[in-house]
């Protein structure tokens, strides 16, 4: 067994690539995860678009469910290069973390791929087969990429989770030597991070739909088209918005619990102790708070219900082993404490206008809210990301293995990484460019349709389409 | 166990091989379809045949690469780290590809659209040959067991870059065989000579370069040749009667089966590459199929993800190919054909669009359900064999 041992050697390597290694990481997740959540929560909006159009004869619904449609292709197939990068990556940048812990990690990745699979044959069928299967089929054909976006999304985050708070498998001498595979897809963090995700991926979605139909409302274009697109992705996303709230405040008490030193860097808790204040904002450097507001008493109070509630500090573990940056944790756990609280209150303002008057708020401070809604959630959720990332550190698999010992020994990460940077940008510009001119053109083809005072508009459209064809 | 999973990777493979192959064939084909005007109507017709399933394609990809991971996390470690520069420039290839295709087609101005065409075209054939360096150097035993090291010579072997070539030129052959097909079901006539012609001239060099490689092997590492023409002699031989069979019939006319045929060269390639190294999954290491790095409930969980994609996504794709069989797929949703912004601007008839497909044309679909029944049951005894 000459061969084990020469893998232990290497598994044990500290790799001095790794923080270029997660400066990619970071890029293209994050990259990655904006497209990820339209692929997850997207098509059940289009379908919902849809349901209304053929359940009540709306043929604005059918217009935006056709129209998004088109977008939901593009983002797709950008998110499935995109995912397809991450996959790589894994091993291209992690593979102390894969030749360790691969088989461990790498069931419910496995799971994870039946799903993409449903998802991408059903997205092929029923993004092109819009004109010619009838109109339920159709719907029911979008129903497992739906369906599947949910349960991928549930399967990726078990990894994620299993990072967090590792277990379902045991280790002698350095080697797996069984894994329970139910444990490691339910890790105990998973009850909370799988509905977290993915509740902020229909956030992500629901707003960023609505926003971009709150723009056009705020130029002008008072429009039903324009009332409806924004209602079918502000509505879902608002409803959501408090059961969000309350996974993340259940998610934060267990993260407090599961991974304290996490918790210690979000809520700036140096030593273990009681009586803990809160910071709202502040920046920790050597020891003091500055520009912070600090709330006595209340991060006890939220950890355990009770002032005395005791709350583990960084100050458990060596210096070593806490997260290099800690004011970038807490900074961005409270941007999305405070983006989440603020597309609250959003809805909030919406269903008391719309329960007590039958409409929407017209104020133009309700509209130019909730065209910033769709960037504020992306923001939130990319904050969320930063904190459960940034706060593992120096950990990729909390407790047993650093980021270090799991990155490439291979040099040049810094060039892959110049490299994707500039290529991502490229395609990030490209993709918003290709929906803005989508935009354009539908814009141009409704001013065509005026024209044409009686008869549907659609119908006319395809006929107009299929006697060009011919 | 481990046994069991190799030949589930080897199937993944081969899927992967002969369903995402033919896509990246098909942006060859269009890269090398000329100018503007005169290359309207083949891009055309790959366009149409591509769109709605390579996605679907694709993620074969993507369940290979975690079944390797998951049960080979050893193996996969070293290959990644020992070949990352071929395999980081096949994935950008995969992403240019992918960006390039989509954006194509929502793009309306010629000259946009020739870029992305172009960014979809060249990195559909960068890839597959990158691919197959990375293929050629695990096979010729270039990866060492705890590789800490990206190498460059390791992919840059003669049999390595063969190999890319071949899988380039394999990935031609499989693209051009189903456009035949697909030219023939739509009763597109020129379109079938023109791809009948590049079916043969690929199938010609796909041959050449495996003979070449097979060669170079005899000289370069002549353990593996002998384990090619030992046990794997016959999928060896396979796979040459199979590419001299689609020459024959590409030749007299019938495309009756010539898919199937094409699909079933390509895996007896895989499969004679698999069993030559059986069961050593790193060649000239003590890596095997057993021993690098996965536990038995890690094979069993596998094993059960591999049967639910037997269950889940065979029965999908079936339905998927079905569909785009009898063209119910396509035309856009704004009721718009994809490349309506070329049609207007030229202003020329289509073949291509030319008619609903007549119901004598049906069969081409059972015969494309067929192949993938015959690669899936093919996929499924083989996985029993090496037991």
């Amino acid at each position: 067994m000459h061969a084990n041992g020469m893998m232990l050697l290497a598994a044990a390597q500290e790799s001095t690539q790794d923080v270029p290694a997660r400066a990619q990481m970071a890029t293209t997740l994050g990259f990655h995860i904006i497209l990820a959540c339209f692929g997850i929560a997207f098509p059940s909006i289009v379908l919902l678009a849809e349901f209304i159009g053929l359940r009540r004869g709306n043929q604005t619904a059918m217009r935006l469910a056709r129209r998004w449609s088109q977008v939901m292709g593009v983002l797709v197939a950008v998110g499935a290069v995109t995912g397809t990068v991450l996959s790589f990556e894994m091993g291209l940048l992690w593979p102390g973390l894969m030749r360790q812990y691969g088989s461990v990690l790498g069931v419910p990745f496995g799971v994870e791929g039946l799903f993409f699979f449903l998802e991408a044959i059903f997205a092929g069928i029923y993004l092109w087969g819009w004109r010619r299967l009838p109109g339920w089929a159709h719907w029911w054909s979008g129903m497992p990429i739906a369906v599947s976006g949910i349960f991928g999304a549930i399967s990726v985050i078990a990894v994620n989770a299993w990072m967090n708070t590792p277990g379902g498998f045991t280790e002698k001498n350095g080697q797996i030597t069984s894994v329970d595979v139910w444990q490691v897809f339910f890790p105990r963090s998973a009850i909370y991070e799988m509905p977290h995700m993915v509740l902020a991926a229909y956030m992500v979605a629901g707003f960023g739909v609505a926003s971009v139909y709150a723009v056009g409302i705020l130029r002008g274009r008072r429009d039903r088209y324009h009332y409806t697109g924004f209602a079918l992705g502000f509505i879902p996303a608002a409803i959501l918005t408090p059961f969000q709230i309350f996974v993340g405040d259940t998610a934060a008490r267990a993260i407090a619990h599961d991974q304290p030193v996490k918790f210690a860097a979000m809520e700036y808790v140096p030593q273990t102790s009681r009586q803990v204040p809160e910071w709202l904002a502040g920046v920790y450097v050597n020891g003091h708070v500055y520009a912070g507001i600090k709330i006595p008493y209340l991060d006890s109070l939220l950890v355990g219900f009770g002032p005395g509630t005791k709350v583990i500090g960084w100050d458990s573990v060596s210096p070593a082993d806490r997260p290099p940056v800690v004011w970038l944790i807490h900074l961005s756990f409270d941007v999305m404490v405070g983006l989440g609280s603020l597309l609250l209150l959003v809805g909030l303002w919406a269903a008391w206008t719309g329960w007590r008057r039958r409409r929407w708020p017209r104020p133009l401070l309700f509209w130019a809210l909730g065209a910033v809604s769709g960037l504020a959630a992306i923001v939130a959720m990319e904050c969320g990301w930063v904190v459960t990332e940034e706060g593992r550190q120096p950990w990729v698999v909390y407790g047993l293995q650093t980021t270090a010992q799991a990155a490439t020994t291979n040099g040049g990460v810094l060039a892959s990484l110049g490299i994707v940077i500039v290529v991502y940008g490229v395609i990030g510009v490209a993709t918003i460019a290709i929906l803005l001119m989508l935009s354009r053109r539908w814009r141009r083809d409704d001013r065509d349709d005026d024209s044409v005072p009686y008869g549907p508009p659609s119908a006319v459209a395809d006929r107009a389409a299929s006697q060009v064809e011919s | 166990m481990g046994d069991a999973v190799g030949a589930i990777l080897l199937a993944g493979i081969t899927l992967y091989a002969v369903l995402g192959g033919a896509d990246f064939g098909g942006g060859l084909w269009d890269l090398l379809a000329g100018t503007t005007a005169r290359g309207r109507a083949p891009r055309e017709l790959i366009d149409e045949s591509i769109t709605p399933i390579w996605e679907g394609n694709h993620v074969w990809l993507i369940f290979d690469l975690v079944i390797f991971w998951t049960a080979f996390p050893h193996a996969f470690a070293s290959v990644m780290t020992a070949l990352a520069l071929p395999i980081w420039l096949a994935v950008g290839g995969i992403v240019l590809r992918g960006t390039g295709f989509a954006f194509r087609k929502e793009i309306t101005r010629l000259s946009l659209q020739r870029t992305a065409g172009a960014a979809f075209a060249l990195s559909s054939l960068l890839t597959p040959f990158f691919m197959g360096t990375v293929v050629g150097a695990i096979a010729t035993g270039a990866v060492p067991a705890d590789a800490s090291h990206a190498s460059l010579a390791a992919w840059t072997s003669p049999t390595a870059l063969l190999a890319g070539f071949v899988f380039v030129a394999a990935c031609g052959f499989l693209a051009a065989v189903y456009l035949v097909v697909e030219a023939g079901r739509r009763g597109d006539r020129p379109m079938r000579v023109y791809f009948t012609r590049r079916a043969q001239g690929a199938a010609v060099a796909a041959g050449a370069l495996s003979l070449a490689a097979l060669f170079e092997v005899q000289n370069s590492d002549p353990a593996f040749f002998n384990r090619l023409t030992g046990r794997a002699l016959p999928l060896v031989v396979l796979a040459g009667v199979c590419g001299l069979a689609d020459l024959a019939l590409l030749t007299a006319g019938p495309t009756k089966g010539i898919r199937a045929i094409a699909a079933l060269g390509v895996a007896a390639v895989i499969w004679g590459w698999g069993v030559a190294q059986y069961p050593v999954l790193l060649p000239r290491t003590a890596v095997t199929l057993t021993n690098a790095g996965a536990t038995q409930a890690t094979f069993v969980a596998l094993v059960v993800v591999a049967i639910a994609a037997v269950i889940l996504v065979v029965p999908s794709f079936a339905l998927l190919y079905a569909l785009q069989g009898r063209q119910m797929l396509g035309g856009g949703e704004q009721g718009t054909p994809p490349a309506a912004g070329s049609h207007r601007s030229t202003g020329l008839p289509s073949a291509a669009h030319a008619e609903p497909p007549a119901p004598s044309h049906r069969p081409g679909s059972a015969t494309r359900g067929v192949a993938l029944g015959l690669v899936a049951i093919a996929a499924i005894a083989r996985r029993r064999s090496p037991r």
